[in-house]
């Protein structure tokens, strides 16, 4: 094979990668709110993302940098001519990263539920468009013979490319739900099981519909390695149906990882050599020929991925065996119970606090009251200052005065 | 607006807010890694509870750079589609080597160390912070031998309207790259330093967690000391190096537009830039040429000289920056430099002396310092690039012929409020939190 024939393999092999990877990060967020009925359990749902997200979304940013390298007329006419679905993908990206460190960092339910749906839109939106633009490829772009961009946003939807869109959110979610299954507490995935059944049938006829579509659209000489693809990706989607009821929950997560695998790798058969197909004029689609950089570039860059993609499979490997435990439940729900627990006391030492010192001050005015003469707007004054003004001294009488400090940092 | 500003403008504010929090990541990366360091050696758990802490903040602090570098690389397809055409080939072999070679160890390892603390023996544990501070300091050289290749280009060689890669080797060892690495990475450790002294002095001023606080100030502090001194001895170099490398880029920052010799360092100015002049400085006689060439009389080449060189090199054209901004911004940076070598150097006397804790109003002024840090890399970075103006590529490729001509400035416009609007709440958040998670102090962290 040529240089650049490798080098552009691999660069879809590091797409490929993404999508397979970050496909389970979009699936579960967009379960998320769905599938987690309290806090603990959405929380717990977060859990099984919060270590592995950010290595997946390094895949996104690999691929993009190898194929700006690799092949910066395909990097410049795609992004320009993508602008607006890449920036709602950025943005919902962008959006969904944070939400996974930011939420447990408060208690109060609005900033929690914020965050729960921050990353459910910030899943979804990529889910549909990443979909959407790699049906654009094949389908066609209106490039001219400049490598510009002609068209407008109304070009990137077609019947097909909404397809795949759909497809690829489809694909996501059942890969969500395979990892959830083998992530969760047992309790919880009896509740993903009906979910999968589901996702598994309707997945099964897009996929379908997608396999006849994209097979037609195949390059003659790609016909063989496409078909390949598309069978196998309808029969992992079919063998996922069929382990559901298994008792070997990673061997669905390979599966639905495999389908996404094997969806994506056709639809990059079906465009080789071509990179983007041109809709004006077959000879101006952009292809491994005519938009790689100069053979040093390309014979760099495959050198360090092929010393560096083993080792970072291998770190990978490693990090998804040590949290390979499933997030249990009980404990999660102990430690927000414990939470709430901890808050109420704290709002009662608060309110106890707050009591007392009127109690105090109540005590100080009367004292005072009583040893000279003051003014009669004294009393009202304080009554307004208390935060608890319902409160009545005679219900505090006879317990000990106890003075509250506030909480200290100790 | 035009779309060249309004492009300019996104991709300044975008690496700006990004560089805030990845700055912060390197520093901070290596103290945590020393802090850990010293767990596993004296096996005391007082500084697990340190690490813990700092790891936190370090974590919300790493999941904003990491969600906003992506951007950043996308934006040179989106905006700048003519200059990744031009320039993709060489310029995007670094930030390919940076993704593949570093990030993708650095993204890996991070999710590792947070979540796995009872989950790997202790070695492991320690080795893989150490993996997050190599990976991210390695990160850097890469991404600025990228921005190296902008400033001074080398090993290309420009085939059919294309820079292509000719030499590998060249382009790594880019003398500009090792006078921007060394000043930034030390600044990436002036950050850490005094972002943990001033946390810690917080907690000095109202005495809780005390030993705890003791030790993170003295890591700060020595972290800080050695780093004010050599960043701004490294920035001292730097400009050394520009006068030969980017000699407009100096005259614009010292404001200097008749070449003089010996040169006067130009300590205020109002600057009229249309005239080519200045209409009032205030200056020190033969500052430049021994702050530039180390001689009292050594000649510094004005911007008008230059003006005219540039003309018979690459054509008719203004190749003078923005002089105003430049000039400030490097004052601005030099000052906030010697205001912390300064501040550090006291703190550095009454911490040896034991005092520390018995002067508050040194510790306010250290919290108060905080941002000013975060001030100077800001400036430090508008003088880089805007100094760099007109060019996007030096003396190769013109900014306005960088930008992509079928994106309309509408959806830049979109584009730059929709970030503007996402970047700031994220800032709020992440401010918000980070000061949780400080009145929160050490100990368990809260669910």
């Amino acid at each position: 094979m040529e240089q650049k024939t490798i080098c552009l393999v691999l660069v879809g092999f590091l797409f490929t990668g993404y999508l397979v990877l970050a496909g389970f990060d979009y699936g579960v967020g967009m379960l998320l709110p769905f599938i987690g009925r309290s806090d603990a359990e959405r929380q717990a749902i977060i859990q099984t993302m919060a270590p592995v997200w950010e290595g997946n979304q390094v895949w996104l940013i690999v691929a993009g940098a190898v194929l700006f390298a690799g092949f910066p007329d395909a990097y410049a006419t795609l992004l320009s001519g993508l602008y607006l679905p890449l920036l709602l993908i950025l943005a919902a990206l962008v959006i969904r990263g944070v939400a996974f460190e930011f939420r447990n960092k408060d208690k109060i339910r609005i900033w929690r539920n914020f965050w729960d749906w921050t990353l459910f839109t910030g899943s979804i939106i990529p889910a549909l468009l990443w979909g959407v633009a790699i049906g654009c490829l094949l389908t066609g772009l209106p490039i001219d013979g400049e490598k510009q961009y002609t068209g407008t946003l109304k070009d990137l939807f077609s019947a097909y490319t909404i397809i795949t869109g759909v497809l690829f959110m489809l694909l996501f979610l059942l890969h969500g739900a395979t990892y959830l299954a083998s992530k969760l507490d047992r309790r919880m995935t009896g509740r993903i099981k009906p979910v999968g059944m589901k996702l598994c049938r309707v997945t099964l006829g897009v996929a379908l519909l997608f396999s006849l579509f994209t097979y037609n659209m195949a390059g003659s000489g790609a016909k063989i390695i496409t078909g390949v693809s598309l069978l196998l990706a309808v029969a992992a989607i079919y063998s996922v149906d069929q382990k559901l009821d298994d008792r070997h929950p990673i061997i669905k997560f390979i599966f639905s990882g495999l389908a996404i695998a094997a969806t994506a790798a056709a639809v990059f058969a079906a465009l080789f050599p071509r990179i983007v197909v041109s809709s004006l004029n077959p000879e101006w689609s952009l292809d491994v020929n005519n938009s790689a950089s100069n053979p040093l570039a390309l014979q760099s860059l495959t050198f360090a991925m092929i010393i560096v993609l083993p080792v970072v499979l291998a770190f990978e490997g490693w990090k998804y065996y040590i949290f390979r435990a499933r997030i249990i439940i009980p404990a999660a729900g102990l430690a927000s119970r414990r939470l709430l627990w901890e808050e109420l006391r704290a709002r009662l030492m608060e309110l106890t606090g707050c009591s007392c010192k009127l109690v105090a001050t109540l005590k100080k005015a009367t004292h005072s009251l009583a040893n000279q003469e003051m003014e009669p707007k004294v009393a009202p004054r304080l009554h307004a200052f208390s935060p608890v003004p319902a409160l009545k001294t005679s219900m505090l009488r006879g317990r000990k005065l106890v003075t509250v400090k506030p909480k200290t940092k100790e | 607006m035009t779309v060249l500003n309004l492009a300019r403008l996104q991709f300044g504010i975008t690496l700006t807010y990004h560089f805030w929090f990845v700055v912060l990541t390197l520093g901070l990366s290596i103290l945590l890694a020393l802090m850990e360091t010293q767990y596993i050696r004296t096996g005391s758990k007082s500084y697990q509870v340190m690490v813990k802490f700092w790891g936190r903040l370090f974590l919300v602090n790493y999941a904003v750079g990491v969600v906003t570098g992506l951007v950043n690389e996308f934006q040179f397809g989106m905006n700048w589609s003519e200059y990744s055409r031009f320039a993709g080939g060489i310029f995007g072999i670094p930030v390919a080597f940076e993704a593949l070679t570093a990030f993708f160890v650095e993204s890996v390892a991070i999710g590792i160390w947070v979540y796995s603390w009872d989950k790997i023996s202790r070695r492991a544990h320690l080795a893989v912070i150490w993996l997050v501070a190599i990976s991210s300091n390695y990160s850097a050289f890469w991404i600025l031998a990228a921005n190296s290749f902008m400033q001074h280009p080398v090993g290309q060689i420009v085939i059919r309207g294309h820079a292509a890669l000719a030499d590998l080797a060249a382009l790594a060892m880019n003398p500009y790259l090792y006078f921007q690495y060394v000043h930034t990475t030390l600044a990436g450790l002036v950050v850490a330093g005094y972002f943990v002294m001033a946390v810690s002095a917080y907690y000095l001023l109202s005495q809780a967690h005390r030993e705890t606080f003791r030790r993170s100030f003295k890591i700060g502090l020595v972290c800080a000391l050695i780093a004010t001194n050599l960043a701004v001895v490294s920035g001292h170099f730097y400009n050394q190096y520009l006068a030969y490398a980017q000699p407009m880029k100096l005259a614009a920052s010292e404001a200097l537009w008749e070449t003089a010799a010996p040169a006067p360092f130009v300590i205020f100015a109002v600057i009229n830039q249309d005239d080519s002049r200045n209409i009032y400085q205030l200056a020190l006689p033969a500052g430049l040429s021994v702050l530039a060439f180390n001689r009292l009389d050594a000649p510094v080449k004005g911007m008008n000289a230059l003006q005219g060189e540039y003309v018979k090199l690459y054509g008719p054209g203004y190749y003078i920056p923005a002089v105003t901004t430049l000039f400030w911004s490097f004052r601005v940076m030099v000052g906030i430099g010697l205001w912390l070598v300064f501040l550090t150097a006291i703190n550095f006397w009454y911490w040896w002396k034991n005092q520390l804790e018995a002067h508050p109003a040194l510790l306010k002024a250290t919290i108060w310092s905080l941002p000013l840090p975060y001030v100077a890399i800001t400036m430090g970075w508008a003088m880089t690039e805007m100094g760099r103006q007109p060019w996007l590529v030096y003396g190769l490729l013109l900014t306005e012929k960088g930008i992509s001509p079928i994106v309309p400035a509408a959806n830049v416009w979109v584009s730059l409020i929709l970030y503007a609007a996402v970047y700031t709440c994220i800032a709020l958040a992440a401010l918000f939190i980070a000061h949780k998670i400080i009145l929160g102090g050490p100990g368990e962290e809260p669910r």
